[in-house]
């Protein structure tokens, strides 16, 4: 008696479940639009959007985006589901998987679990939660775009072509998911469950097509849990902290960068000084400098504050960005 | 590898085993999913039936549209019909071309109201509620994009819902998008003024906006459509003829600190200020939704015609007020007309005149569609079609007005031919409070007794000035032009237009109306739909005044007419009299002498 109750509870559960399965993403949509953030920041000219999106990755207000200009400058916005804006600080970022790490004061927010992300096979269903063109403002929710994964694959950095700074494994996607301001955005399987970040606008130059991707958040976990672990960001300028007698100066190194004017100028190098050990690494101006010996420079006064706390003798390894290129040099400062 | 696939065919069939017992047939093939299946074509193909496609008479330009009534009524975008003009021509999937004709615009929010000719049993699309539809929701696009359907067969695009109620800013022209469906089903050029529908085929809205930036003139995964909703507002007015416009509260909100929406602005003259609307009010509820932002406020007014009264809640002093604030139009009637000319002179400019999918200057950076070879030249106007078109300045076309005023005075006449009754009428009644009324209209002069005194008015002196009995907002007036009307009908009034519909205080459902110019006022006459009865007029002395409201109740039959016998006025906020006519005498037409 009670086996066959069992059963018919079973089936009730069991049918429409079966019979409604392609009806809607409703319910899915509304339990992930809650972890959806806006982001706000640098930037506001033609092509160069002031805003992409985000997610919520802990309950403490940890948010993962991708890594792009809109994240330089002090000045970062997120505007919760809820409509609730927050000053956001940049707290970390690997520019090598694209991700930065923002963190809001708030509390007991839904948030994914990157523990519990999933790995999809291409043909999987797939639905992408951005605020794609900023259209949504204040409480208004998160678009959400349906397609399937056409390919996990490399995203090759063709010279030329599809220029990306990132060339690690990416989903490809059939649906026009990667529009202006919708890096950063959540891309779940149809059940809601979280499997990657969606990427930056990435056209190929040769025919202007342009490719939909997101980055497997297997491939992001490991830099996001160092950034939360106080890795991958910037030197903290912590009087307490010993420097060395001698520190290293970007005169040294024969670094010249643009002039540092505002509140979080970018480390671009201005000028390479000739026969210095930055010629001879083979830094070049408008490289912009992302690490120092894995101390994040988001901004020239970064960059200066991490070279203080290092000897003049010791090795200097610099994660610069050429183009759409990720470049890695090592120099020392000559002898005295 | 082999053990791999044993494992999983094993999964597989442990998976299918779970499912209720009838899941499975011959092919491996669940029920569930070709029930499924069945259900989509099955949509599909009753939603193409109704769906249009938009060709100029000339080839060379168009979009699209769906059937909304079996007698050809059809819903497109402005911008797919400002280009093409008066006379069109459509396609449906039945293989057959069909002549079309322009009925109505309502260029704010972009859409027209075409007619098909040559049928009274086309297929129709059925509307659903828009408000029900979720983000997540399956929902499907036809169309004509890229004028691909040279063949008659429109093209299906099928995506998911990807936002809702969402308001996308008039960006330099007039066209604004409040309250939108936006959708990631492919809306490409040419999908313009086509039907969106829910997974059930049924209506939910008309395609016309892209959000094209920097990837030129092809979908980038967001759509917008009008909802459905919003055009069943303004369906009536559509019908007119007119070039409807759209509405503002006379007032706009900004964000306070605290996120709530007040009142930063206010027109003195406007009907909200007169209902007690001050600046610093926070905006509670407005038409019947919870207001949170100021997109969700353009969003409700967005969705009204110019003239309706729509709820409003307002906090002040930690306390609610519920009113009910009539919209005034975006537009002055000449500047709506001027940007109309405009818009169509630019669309209609050779060469390469048609663009039928750009909403005009609408985002920056949109590239030109592909330019099409300059087509032939427009063939005449059949001579049945241009019958239907007439002309006339503010009207998209005022042979729909015609026809309309011409419905509503028949339906009117139910109640009886009351041009036999041309003499002088007298009404005598009590008020609620018992004290004594009396009436009398007539064609030079009417006149009223009531408690507060007597009142006249007379033609050939400012009706405005005219507003007796003192408090009634000029009921004598009203009653005098109430009983011209049914004497003489809408055309030998004067100046009488079909307005469209609107929604009556403390009643359901829309009305009728039509406007009335007489002397220096105006009167709108609000008809029941189905029975045609009349059963309310607004007297607008002048603008920035409040009207008097005549509500006509209990018809009874007085010497083979029907009349009302419970009129109840209203003038500002409250209720001026409640009056029970006992008495109605009505004389017959003088003969001429």
């Amino acid at each position: 008696m009670f086996a066959r109750q069992c059963c018919s509870v079973a089936l009730l559960l069991s049918l429409p479940a079966v019979g409604r399965a392609e009806s809607t993403f409703a319910p899915v949509v509304r339990d992930v639009q809650p972890r959806m953030v806006k982001i706000y920041g640098a930037g506001g000219g033609r092509g160069l959007e002031a805003y992409q999106s985000g997610f919520v990755i802990s309950a403490e207000g940890h948010i993962l985006t991708v890594w792009s200009y809109v994240l330089d400058t002090e000045f970062v916005t997120v505007v919760l589901d809820d409509g609730r804006r927050f000053q956001a600080e940049l707290i970390g970022a690997d520019p090598r998987v694209e991700i930065a790490v923002l963190k809001i004061d708030a509390e007991q927010l839904s948030h994914f679990a990157l523990d519990d992300a999933i790995d999809l096979a291409p043909g999987s269903r797939v639905l992408a939660f951005s605020n794609l063109f900023n259209v949504a403002v204040g409480d208004e929710a998160a678009s959400v775009l349906h397609g399937s994964v056409s390919a996990r694959t490399r995203l090759a950095a063709r010279r030329g072509a599809f220029e990306s700074a990132y060339d690690g494994p990416a989903y490809v996607l059939d649906a026009m998911t990667n529009n202006p301001g919708a890096g950063g955005g959540a891309l779940t399987d149809r059940r809601g469950r979280l499997a990657a970040v969606v990427g930056k606008e990435l056209r190929n130059k040769l025919d202007n097509t342009w490719l939909n991707y997101a980055i497997p958040i297997s491939e992001v976990q490991l830099s996001v849990e160092q950034i939360i672990d106080g890795e991958l960001r910037p030197q903290p300028d912590d009087p307490d902290l010993r420097r060395p007698a001698e520190p290293m100066t970007l005169a040294l190194l024969g670094i010249v960068l643009i002039p540092d004017v505002l509140a979080k100028t970018p480390p671009y190098v201005d000028d390479v000084v000739a026969a210095s050990p930055a010629a001879e690494s083979g830094l070049q101006p408008d490289d912009m400098i992302l690490f120092v010996n894995d101390r994040l420079a988001g901004s020239a006064s970064d960059l200066k504050n991490a070279l203080s706390y290092i000897d003049r003798i010791d090795e200097v390894r610099l994660l610069v960005q050429r183009g759409q290129q990720l470049v890695e040099v090592s120099l020392f400062a000559p002898d005295e | 590898m082999k053990r791999l696939m044993m494992r999983s065919a094993i999964c597989l069939l442990t998976v299918l085993a779970a499912l209720p017992a009838p899941a499975v047939l011959a092919d491996g093939v669940p029920e569930a999913v070709l029930a499924a299946e069945r259900q989509r074509t099955e949509a599909i193909a009753r939603a193409v039936a109704s769906a249009v496609s938009v060709f100029s008479a000339d080839g060379n330009g168009g979009g699209s549209g769906v059937v909304i009534s079996p007698d050809g009524y059809a819903l497109s975008n402005f911008h797919v019909t400002s280009p093409v003009g008066s006379y069109m021509q459509c396609s449906m999937a039945d293989g057959r071309l069909y002549d079309a004709v322009i009925v109505g615009l309502d260029p704010t929010g972009d859409v027209a109201l075409i007619k098909l000719c040559g049928r009274d049993d086309f297929p129709t699309a059925v509307m659903a509620d828009s408000d029900d539809v979720r983000v997540g929701d399956w929902c499907f696009a036809v169309g004509n994009p890229f004028l691909l359907a040279t063949d008659f067969q429109p093209t299906v695009t099928y995506g998911i819902v990807s936002g809702v109620h969402r308001y996308q800013f008039p960006a330099g022209t007039i066209l604004e998008y409040a309250d939108c469906i936006q959708t990631d089903a492919s809306i490409n050029p040419g999908n313009s003024g086509g039907p969106l529908f829910n997974a059930r085929g049924e209506l939910i809205g008309i395609n016309g906006r892209g959000s094209f930036e920097k990837r030129g003139r092809v979908n980038v995964g967001l759509g917008y459509a009008i909802s459905i909703n919003q055009i069943k507002n303004f369906m009536g007015h559509l019908r007119s003829g007119r070039i409807v416009d759209h509405a503002t509260l006379g007032a706009t909100v900004s964000a306070n600190e605290d996120g709530g929406i007040v009142i930063s602005n206010i027109l003195e003259s406007s009907d909200a200020y007169r209902r007690g609307v001050r600046y610093g009010d926070e905006v509670i509820r407005f038409g019947g939704r919870s207001i949170g932002s100021v997109n969700g406020f353009k969003n409700v007014l967005g969705i009204y015609p110019r003239g309706w009264r729509v709820p409003l809640t307002i906090l002040r002093d930690g306390k609610e007020r519920e009113l009910l604030v009539r919209l005034s139009g975006v537009h002055a009637r000449e500047e709506l007309i001027e940007l109309v000319q405009k818009q169509t002179a630019k669309d209609q400019q050779p060469p390469h005149g048609k663009r039928p999918d750009k909403a005009p200057g609408k985002q920056p950076g949109d590239e030109d569609e592909p330019k099409q070879p300059h087509g032939p030249q427009a063939p005449p106007v059949p001579a049945a079609i241009a019958k239907m078109i007439k002309e006339r300045t503010g009207y998209a076309n005022y042979y729909f007005n015609e026809l309309s005023l011409e419905r509503v005075w028949n339906g009117c006449r139910t109640d009886g031919d009351f041009s036999k009754f041309g003499g002088r009428w007298k009404l005598a009644g009590k008020s609620l409070e018992g004290d004594a009324v009396s009436f009398q209209l007539d064609h030079a002069e009417s006149s009223a007794v009531v408690p507060a005194g007597e009142s006249t008015v007379a033609v050939g002196t400012d009706f405005s000035e005219q507003l007796g009995p003192t408090g009634s907002g000029g009921l004598l007036a009203s009653f005098h032009i109430w009983r011209r009307f049914l004497i003489d009908g809408p055309t030998r009034i004067g100046d009488a237009y079909y307005l469209g519909t609107q929604p009556l205080r403390d009643r359901k459902g829309l009305y009728d109306v039509v406007a009335v110019t007489f002397d220096v006022v105006e009167a709108h006459l609000s008809f029941e739909p189905g029975s045609g009865r009349l059963v309310a007029m607004e007297m607008f002395p002048e603008l920035g005044q409040d009207p008097c409201e005549v509500y006509f109740d209990t018809y009874r039959e007085v010497q083979e007419v029907r009349l009302p016998h419970r009129i109840t006025v209203w003038h500002g906020d409250g209720v001026f009299a409640e009056l029970e006519l006992t008495e109605i005498e009505l004389s017959p037409t003088k003969e001429a002498t």
